[in-house]
């Protein structure tokens, strides 16, 4: 079976910086994979070049990103925004900044779907409403009238959610979802996501720097840091037996209902400096190969 | 702006009103020179210049002059031209239109143009070819207006004829008008050979006053336009695979006019002061015109009208500028 997403080598720099420094990981269909690592690590670097959404000084100097087979970096400009938003779609991070302010819910999760399905105004109006059904928002007719400033954070990110699984992708790109909300609502949506990736047997890549999370939602797990993947594998046998230091030391730093509070302990500095001089040092090797 | 906001500022209306006529009332009078030395012949007695000065009330003090003027005013009547010798009020209804559509015809080009330029400039975001646009921007934002019509003047009316340069309209034209908007009621009511007639005059003067205006819309929202295209929407929107042209016009560009408006907007009271050197330049009958007259012949009657009607408008435009920003931004109609 091909898998939804296969990521090889990638390797992406902005100005001399390298970002991602060969990044290889594979999304298998309906699987729930989590990206893990430490803030600056290039988890959300990894999730805009899949969508395409690099800044304007990234780019990818090497590697392949393939979806359902079919190489995204190759691949027609049109081709791939026909994919984007329907077949690969995604969750932003801060739901407050995510909506146009000056638009109501409706005419923006209505566009998306005459964009994608073709939808008539009506129908698109009328799917509209079964979608707010579906992220259990109450009244969804009145909620489509509004405008996002009229709503709730977690409302808003419950919006965004229906309109990431409105087209039924194959693949959704969640970017830590939950961290602008507050600890009640982050599991609500959760459950949320849960739910609806099941129900549209979609796969996800679920970039978080919590392994509380990660440990409940993700069946496989791949920890990023420096732009470099330390470790990967079933999150089951990482969580239970961390081969890398630096895994190791996430989960110590990591607060569980099974542990005193006292008992955790931040990652070591040394340690996550030892990593980055690693990093940099690889940075090197071509170059002094070359010369 | 909500309705309690905007009776507000309708009841401020009148005593920034009272204001400005205070100031102008005041500093005409304490400046040296006065309509009286301007109208006298040589060899004129003392005598002679003593009553003249009572027939016009300046021989009052100030204070008793200003009552005077205010209670004439609060009736109606702005008093007498004493260079023109008619009623200001009237003289000011007659011009007024005249200027008004000026400032009408040089904001629409004015937007028109600063739009466009805004637009290719934003799509060539990024491009080499984004300096010739700013470059653009910046030079038609460097030259003033009057220097515009100087040089439209030169190009299309001396240097390649093209256009006329002076008036409102050609004299034998027969207007037969009911108002003194003639070019919005010749298209109102369908006489478009006269509406051609007149924009064929207004062009030259409108685009003087068009030109940096056109300039500072296209700099405002290119930059509005810019840092709305960074936000999160606007990336989210690239996410769901609309195309950057398609984002730039229906999610960004809607955003990125609630503050160009609202700067922009106010600063039309700059090409509405610009009027007054460009009507002068082009013998366009409008009131800007009518001011330079006015204070050369130090008519204060006419100068207080003037002042008071330019007055009016910039409160009328900033009132509209307000409407016109809380009818695009929800945020500020639900508070
Ligand atoms: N627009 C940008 N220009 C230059 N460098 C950037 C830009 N965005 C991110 N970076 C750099 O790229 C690296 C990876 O950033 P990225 O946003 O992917 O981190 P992250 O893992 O998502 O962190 P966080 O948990 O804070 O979201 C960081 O070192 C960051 O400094
Ligand atoms: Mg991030």
């Amino acid at each position: 079976m091909t898998a939804t997403l296969t990521i090889e080598g990638l390797k992406v720099a902005i100005g001399a910086a390298n970002v991602l420094r060969g990044v290889s990981l594979e999304v298998q269909p309906g699987e729930v994979r989590g990206l893990v690592g430490e803030s600056g690590a290039g988890k959300s670097m990894l999730g805009r070049a899949v969508l395409g959404l690099l800044p304007a000084n990234a780019s990818v100097t090497a590697g392949r990103i393939a979806f359902e087979g079919r190489d995204l970096l190759a691949m027609q400009e049109a081709e791939r925004r026909n994919l984007l938003g329907r077949r690969i779609a995604l969750i932003p991070q801060d739901p407050m900044t995510s909506l146009n302010p000056v638009k109501r819910i409706g005419g923006q999760i209505g566009n998306l779907l005459r964009h994608h399905l073709g939808l008539s105004k009506r129908a698109a109006l009328m799917r509209a409403t079964d979608l707010l059904n579906e992220v259990a928002i109450r009244e969804p007719k009145r909620v489509l009238s509004l405008y996002p400033h009229e709503i709730s954070g977690g409302m808003r990110q419950r919006v965004l959610i229906a309109m990431a699984f409105a087209c039924d992708p194959a693949l959704v790109i969640a970017d830590e979802p939950t961290t602008a909300l507050d600890v009640t609502v982050q599991r609500q949506v959760l459950q949320l996501v849960e739910r609806l990736r099941l129900r549209h047997g979609s796969a996800v890549l679920f970039v978080t720097h919590d392994l509380g999370v990660v440990a409940k939602i993700c069946r496989s797990m791949t920890v990023l840091h420096a732009g470099r993947v330390l470790e990967e594998g079933e999150t089951a046998n990482v969580l239970v037996r961390p081969r890398h230091a630096y895994t190791r030391a996430l989960l110590a730093a990591t607060p569980r209902a099974d542990r005193p509070a006292e008992a955790l302990r931040p990652v070591p500095p040394d340690l996550t400096d030892q990593l980055w001089s690693e990093a940099h040092r690889l940075d090197q090797v071509p170059a002094a190969g070359a010369a | 702006m909500r309705w309690g906001e905007l009776i507000r500022r309708l009841v401020l209306v009148p005593p920034t009103l009272f204001g400005v006529a205070v100031i102008v009332f005041v500093l005409l009078r304490i400046v040296p020179g006065d309509p009286i030395a301007m109208m006298i012949p040589p060899g004129a007695s003392e005598a002679d210049i003593g009553r003249l000065r009572a027939l016009y009330g300046l021989d009052q003090p100030i204070l008793q002059q200003f009552a005077t003027w205010l209670g004439q005013v609060a009736s109606g009547d702005f008093g007498r031209s004493i260079s023109v010798r008619q009623n200001v009020l009237e003289l000011l209804l007659a011009r007024l239109p005249a200027t008004i559509e000026l400032a009408l015809v040089a904001t629409i080009i004015a937007v028109l143009l600063g739009v466009v330029a805004a637009l290719v400039g934003i799509l060539l975001r990024g491009r080499r070819a984004e300096w010739v646009v700013d470059g653009g921007i910046g030079v038609l934002l460097a030259i003033p207006d009057f220097l515009w019509a100087l040089i439209l003047l030169l190009l299309f009316g001396v240097l390649i004829p093209l256009l006329p340069i002076s008036g409102r309209v050609d004299p034998e034209i027969d207007l037969n008008l009911h108002s003194n908007f003639f070019l919005i009621e010749s298209i109102l009511t369908g006489h478009f050979d006269i509406a051609f007639a007149l924009l064929h005059h207004m062009i030259l003067p409108a685009l003087a006053l068009a030109l940096p205006f056109a300039a500072l819309v296209a700099r405002l929202l290119k930059a509005s336009l810019a840092e709305s295209e960074d936000q999160d929407y606007a990336q989210v929107a690239r996410a769901r695979g609309y195309s950057r042209p398609s984002i730039l016009l229906h999610e960004v560009f809607p955003n990125a006019l609630i503050p160009t408006v609202a700067l922009g907007g106010v600063q039309v009271t700059l090409l509405l002061g610009g009027t007054v050197l460009v009507e002068r330049i082009f013998s366009y009958e409008g009131i800007g015109n009518m001011a330079i007259d006015a204070v050369i012949n130090r008519d204060f009657p006419l100068i207080q009208g003037l002042v008071l009607a330019f007055a009016v408008m910039f409160i009328a435009l900033n009132l509209l500028v307000d409407l016109v920003v809380t009818m695009l931004d929800p945020r500020l109609r639900h508070g």
